[in-house]
């Protein structure tokens, strides 16, 4: 509870914070199908008509409703962010602590793999992984999770090693705990705060390729709607319909800016170096 | 000089790793090599012939053989030949990169003209409502993914002013450099926004560190005038995070252009990858991003050694 009420306490937190949760209902509502109209259904006679009572959002070149499409699309690139995110943040972890924890031969061998997937520019790795499975929801979660997986790592190791080193690991190493207990309980649980700050920035990060992948073709695939699709597809519309470009693009860019406010909020809160006199 | 030695050492290391990575990585793709190259038309070869496609191209051997080949290949230039352009990889991948070096290097001047001095200025209002608005718009500038820039940009030329950028048909700099400015500005502009940003709050706090310092503090105590202080005494130590930032943005745009490549249609690198990989010219899309990520190391590594050069403490650290 404390942790909310710093977050609400702090000025790009709280504002951050109420995007953030304004658009997980908004994601709720969109991936369990509780949308104003069916997002795919064609209301021919409305085919692109600006917003109205009817459809808040206006209707798209097939008269499908805007506002039902942007929501379905949002929920579509929260689940992908989502389990992206979550996929790299417990492969970074297991990595990093192992790393840390058994260093030599094992910590030499799984840093330097780091640093080859580091050494990808982030969009060409996952470029990389579309070329080998194909386009879809799941490969840019793959993708987006690859791409992350090295930066968990790093996050998680470096502190590890410092933790291991200190007396109360010793302590606990004399008292008998078991390894996975010291790992779980004395390391990681220490860890907690660049990790919380990680997967926020990550988020904002993992919504950005994931709409730049769709937007090239590559992310989700039509008829189901993605908001990078839904920019992409108002390219040849605009004039006539600027609502297709607006409405999307302003739903991307507030979702970005939404976990950016709250990931430096975070940042200021948890870690006391950066965190303001 | 340790530290550099390591980093040096290491390069080659991560190279041959990268490399490892782009050869598997190619060859996990579902689907045998010659039906890839040929496409449909695989299905009108006899298995003999199929066989000795397989041989000329050295796909009979096994991995370990033919990633030495291809390694050895690579020393020499050859990174085999494109089936969509029918031409040697590497001459093709040198025939798109000027441009997105250009388009890079535009949105890099972009981004420092605009965030340097708007860090600045906002460093030395530090908590004032000028300070908020420039932290406010750098925040919002970060947010918003290039294609909506880009978009955006593009509908207030077309809507409000009733001109399109012109696309299609390139003008590359050295034959008429004002053509090819025109056509390129977009872009960079689009790129280069997100990137000044970064570079606003980059510059932004590495300035109201700098301020806090003692020889500020000594600086202004002589007398020295203001302008002077920030200009002259703190903004040169400020820079050296800006230098940092700025290497890395420019060694993502180096292959990372893909999206604005493609809005503007512009026949760079990023979107020459990208068309290797809808066509699936596997030669190319190996090549190319084999080259992308040793320019993004190279760049890295430049990086660092500029960070040495300007910040002589962390030579001392790495001894």
């Amino acid at each position: 509870m404390g942790m909310v009420k710093a977050v609400f306490a702090h000025p790009s937190g709280r504002i951050g914070g109420v995007i953030v949760l304004v658009y997980l209902v908004i994601a709720l509502l969109g991936a369990f199908g509780l949308t104003p109209h069916d997002p795919l259904m064609q209301y021919r006679i409305v085919r692109l008509h600006g917003p109205s009572a009817a459809h808040w959002m206006g209707t798209d070149l097939f008269g499908r409703d805007v506002a039902s499409r942007l929501m379905k699309g949002v929920g579509q690139s929260f689940t992908v962010a989502f389990f992206s995110v979550t996929a790299a943040a417990l492969a970074g972890t297991v990595l990093g602590l192992t790393a840390a924890w058994y260093g030599k031969r094992w910590d030499t061998v799984l840093m330097r793999l780091m640093d080859v997937l580091l050494a990808f520019p982030a969009i060409l790795l996952a470029l990389l992984v579309v070329t080998i499975i194909g386009p879809g929801t799941w490969t840019s979660v793959m993708a987006i999770a690859i791409v992350y997986t090295p930066i968990f790592t790093r996050v998680v190791r470096g502190p590890a090693l410092s933790l291991k080193a200190r007396d109360f690991v010793d302590a606990a190493r004399t008292f008998g705990s078991s390894r996975f207990y010291i790992l779980t309980r004395h390391l990681l649980l220490n860890l907690v705060a660049p990790l919380t700050v990680q997967v926020t920035l990550a988020l904002a990060w993992a919504l950005l390729t994931e709409a730049g992948l769709s937007f090239l073709g590559l992310g989700t695939q039509p008829p189901t709607s993605s908001l990078g699709l839904m920019l992409s597809d108002s390219r040849n519309l605009m004039e006539q319909a600027p609502w297709l470009l607006a409405f999307p693009a302003l739903a991307i860019m507030l979702s970005i800016l939404g976990f950016n406010l709250l990931g430096d909020a975070l940042r200021d809160i948890l870690d006391p170096k950066t965190r303001r006199a | 000089m340790n530290y550099l030695i390591r980093r040096l050492a290491a390069f080659p290391l991560v190279l041959i790793g990268v490399s490892i990575v782009v050869f598997v990585a190619i060859r996990l793709v579902p689907g045998d090599a010659i039906t890839a190259m040929l496409g449909t038309e695989a299905g009108l070869l006899t298995p003999q012939q199929r066989e000795s496609l397989a041989v000329y191209f050295g796909i009979d051997q096994p991995w370990p053989v033919q990633y030495w080949h291809w390694l050895t290949g690579l020393f020499s230039g050859n990174l085999g030949i494109s089936a969509t352009y029918g031409k040697p990889v590497l001459g093709v991948i040198l025939e798109h990169f000027p441009l997105t070096l250009e388009l890079a290097l535009l949105s890099m001047l972009i981004a420092l003209a605009i965030g340097v001095p708007a860090g600045v200025f906002a460093a030395t209002r530090n908590e004032r409502p000028a300070d908020l608005s420039v932290r406010v718009a750098a925040m919002i500038g970060q947010s918003t993914p290039s294609f909506v820039v880009g978009l955006v940009l593009i509908y207030i030329l077309s809507a409000g002013f009733g001109v399109l950028p012109t696309m299609g048909a390139f003008t590359p700099l050295w034959q008429d450099p004002l053509q090819n400015l025109s056509q390129m500005i977009l872009p960079a502009i689009t790129l280069g926004l997100a990137f000044a940003a970064s570079v606003t709050r980059v510059s932004r706090s590495a300035m109201l560190d700098v301020l806090s310092d003692d020889y500020v503090r000594t600086a202004r105590a002589k007398g020295t005038p203001e302008r002077r202080v920030i200009w002259r005494h703190a903004l040169p130590n400020a820079l050296v995070p800006v230098v940092t930032l700025s290497g890395i943005e420019f060694g993502y745009l180096l292959g990372g252009a893909v999206i604005v490549e493609q809005i503007y249609a512009l026949p760079g690198l990023g979107r020459m990858v990208l068309e290797a990989i809808q066509q699936r010219d596997y030669a190319l899309v190996q090549g190319s991003v084999l080259f992308v990520a040793l320019n993004f190391m190279i760049v890295n590594l430049l990086v660092d050694l500029a960070y040495v050069a300007l910040d002589p403490r962390i030579r001392l650290e790495g001894r």
